[in-house]
């Protein structure tokens, strides 16, 4: 019996990609994966993904790596300002 | 490889809170602590907004929306039913703004505390009426500038200092309460981890930055609220079965700095940025002095 309105479609069905003016990029080749990006990031727009080839050394290429969700990311540049290896780039968005 | 905080995320992603918003992560980090069998209930705040429009929710537990002064109450209630049905491993939350908390629902939360429901209580704090456009509340600091108190010719900032709740719990001698803030999630999880094992009400003061009403550029968020702590202006602190431990393990700087960082005191002239200093002074001292005098060993 439901007795109020309640919602229940996931806001995982409802992208924000065209609130972002900026659009960060991970040098995948810098990233050291400390998950720092993914531990603050409000939009939850970071997955993180089993191991990548495109690490600086063997040892973190086997390590899990965050992965940006560019149809949540609303371009705000906490993880770019957290980053501690400053290996994530804010760039202007161009729309063709 | 093992994360500082819990993998599992309850808050979807698609949410429409601001860029850089301070309160969605103190969401996501209280329900990372809390796990699945947890029922939030929100009043009018941001959060009520953040969730998006009606088909639409943001997080993969019940939410609950409340009238403005009821969420004491409604914790309340939601606790005793889910007693009653034998769902005594549920945690309830109560997840409301400052305005929510220190103004309009301060009696509902009072009561609630007062009646020793197992609830939790979640004051997420972003310093003013952040959802309805920027306007003073009862939290927001000294030399502020709000939509409200605003600066022009005549200098109309917030002259008086901010109402800090967390103080008013322990005075009510509610068993756990604890401040915490976004910048520092392991300390935050750790904090929700320690009231878990409280039988009784947990209150949790989180300062949760906004861009949007504080005037800074939305990727400081992290960075404004390490320095609230590093400056004194919010410190950390955990009031537990009758203890309090106040955290001192981080590097000081001066108060300027924090001010600083957001245009809401841009106003502010040199000896107005001393007038916080020395309320800041005052505070800590005061804090120190508490440890003193809530340090008798815990009963057996």
């Amino acid at each position: 019996m439901v007795l109020v309105p309640v919602s229940t479609v996931s806001t995982r069905n409802h992208p924000t990609d065209s609130w972002r003016i900026q659009r960060p990029t991970i040098q995948y080749d810098k990233c050291i994966r400390c998950m720092i990006c993914w531990k603050y990031c409000p939009d939850n727009a970071i997955n993180i993904e089993n191991g990548d080839e495109r690490a600086p050394n063997d040892r973190v290429a086997k390590m899990e790596y965050p992965v940006i969700d560019y149809n949540f990311c609303k371009g705000c540049g906490i993880c770019a300002n957290e980053c501690p290896e400053k290996c994530i780039d804010m760039e202007f968005e161009v729309i063709e | 490889m093992p994360t500082s905080i819990p993998k599992q995320e309850l808050m979807a992603p698609g949410h429409t809170a601001c860029h850089g918003c301070g309160a969605t992560l103190a969401m996501r980090y209280v329900l990372k602590a809390l796990g699945e069998k947890t029922v939030v209930s929100v009043p009018a705040s941001c959060w009520a907004v953040i969730p998006g429009a009606m088909p639409f929710r943001t997080l993969d537990v019940p939410m609950v929306y409340t009238p403005f002064a009821a969420t004491g109450a409604s914790i309340s209630g939601l606790r005793e039913g889910l007693d009653i049905q034998g769902k005594t491993d549920y945690n309830v939350v109560g997840f409301a703004g400052d305005g929510g908390t220190a103004d309009i629902g301060l009696q509902g939360l009072s009561g609630a505390m007062e009646r020793g429901h197992n609830v939790f209580y979640i004051m997420y704090d972003n310093e003013g009426y952040m959802n309805t456009g920027v306007q003073r509340s009862g939290s927001t600091p000294y030399g502020a500038r709000t939509t409200t108190t605003p600066v022009g010719k005549e200098r109309d900032f917030k002259k008086e200092n901010k109402k800090i709740v967390a103080d008013m719990m322990i005075a009510q001698n509610v068993p756990y309460v604890a401040t915490a803030t976004v910048a520092y999630p392991e300390d935050l999880i750790k904090k929700i981890e320690h009231a878990k094992a409280v039988n009784g009400p947990k209150f949790i003061q989180i300062l949760a930055p906004c861009p949007t009403g504080w005037y800074y550029p939305p990727e400081k968020t992290i960075e404004i609220s390490r320095l609230a702590v590093q400056s004194r202006m919010f410190p950390l602190y955990e009031f537990v079965e009758g203890r309090f431990y106040l955290n001192k393990s981080f590097k000081p700087v001066d108060v300027s700095e924090y001010v600083k960082a957001q245009d809401r005191f841009k106003h502010l002239n040199e000896d107005e940025i001393e007038n916080l200093r020395r309320y800041v002074e005052e505070r800590w001292n005061q804090l120190l002095e508490w440890e003193k005098l809530y340090s008798s060993p815990i009963k057996a």
